[in-house]
């Protein structure tokens, strides 16, 4: 991945690899924020919720459960269940990370995501840096995305006050999480946790408490750790 | 629209803000203390998006309005955005023709 031509530092390389991902991100980050506004946030707090829970799926799937009036302990839950995938991030990054400060550990962990990851693990695969190079270049591929994040969800809040419903602007959230679903759809097991869970999902529509995606969830990811080993 | 409150709101955004920042940082805090993750919570791990999402999405499409039925609008632009999702891995062709199929049913109905 070393690049060619003009010395780039880390922090821009990071910056530069990461750009192709962004295109997809905008459109994302722009559901994100009408998503807020849509389920009855104020702007401040439509704002706020970037930079506060920085999370994409996750977000998206608070402001949809908090339109729907859930339960505060199943819209905490489910944030986390669909981050929690982001400790399998931490366990590959550790070993490139050892020997940072804290305050470093501390900011770069709140900045981890699904695509500064990605691109992260594929350098630090290929290119032998130091570790200030390596924290540097990992930085610039988050700080890309998140700036990303930032700006698309804002203008998605500013456009969000202003359609009318009956553009059904609230139907893209769906769309974007099929969007997400495909590419999450990699092997025998995650084909089988996917069809599980929405089979499950369906059925558990009126289980109290939104509860049904989260029981839907668990039964999936049961279904395809039992049945999916290759 | 929530009728949650608002500083509730806030609450939730605070917890779920710290709970993903905690999940970020607990192997690379706990590294040299935690020697390496089982096979078995790694695999299930790496279930979660496909599971989670696919939850997300079936019912927004086949109780579009309410109550099961795979008549709607919404369930025929959502078939063929996901042809579309599976065959492109794109967001912004997903989107597109997912909302450019319900407008189009929308404004023949």
């Amino acid at each position: 991945m070393k690049q060619h031509s003009s010395p780039r530092t880390p922090f821009a390389a990071g910056f530069f690899d990461i750009t192709p991902i962004l295109i997809g991100v905008f459109p994302f980050g722009l559901i994100a924020g009408i998503a807020a506004i849509e389920a009855g946030l104020d702007s401040v707090q439509a704002y706020a919720a970037s930079p506060i829970v920085f999370a994409g799926a996750a977000q998206l799937a608070m402001m949809d459960l908090l339109g729907r009036d859930a339960t505060p302990i199943v819209i905490v839950a489910t944030v986390l269940v669909i981050n929690s995938r982001m400790a399998m991030y931490s366990a590959a990054l550790a070993p490139s990370f050892r020997g940072l400060g804290p305050i470093r550990k501390a900011y770069g962990a709140f900045v981890i995501t699904d695509q500064s990851f990605a691109v992260s693990i594929v350098r630090f695969d290929r290119v032998a840096e130091s570790l200030p190079d390596r924290f540097a270049y990992f930085m610039g591929a988050s700080m890309g995305l998140w700036g990303t994040w930032q700006i698309s969800t804002i203008l998605g809040v500013v456009v969000g006050t202003g359609v009318p419903d009956e553009w059904s602007l609230d139907f893209a959230i769906p769309l974007v999480f099929m969007a997400l679903l495909f590419p999450a759809i990699k092997d025998r097991g995650s084909t089988i946790a996917a069809i599980t869970a929405a089979i499950a999902a369906v059925a558990f529509v009126s289980l109290p408490l939104n509860l049904g995606l989260l029981a839907a969830s668990g039964i999936g990811i049961t279904a395809g750790a039992i049945w999916g080993r290759t | 629209m929530t009728t949650h409150s608002s500083t509730l709101i806030w609450v939730l955004m605070g917890v779920a803000g710290l709970g993903t920042w905690l999940i970020r940082l607990s192997f690379i805090a706990l590294l040299g203390r935690v020697a390496t993750i089982p096979d078995l919570v790694m695999r299930i791990l790496g279930l979660i998006p496909a599971a989670v999402l696919a939850a997300i999405v079936a019912p927004s499409l086949t109780h579009a309005a309410g109550t099961f039925d795979l008549g709607t609008e919404r369930f025929m632009a959502g078939a063929i955005a996901a042809v579309v999702a599976w065959r492109t891995k794109n967001v912004l062709a997903t989107i597109g023709s997912g909302m450019g199929v319900l407008w189009l049913l929308q404004a023949l109905s």
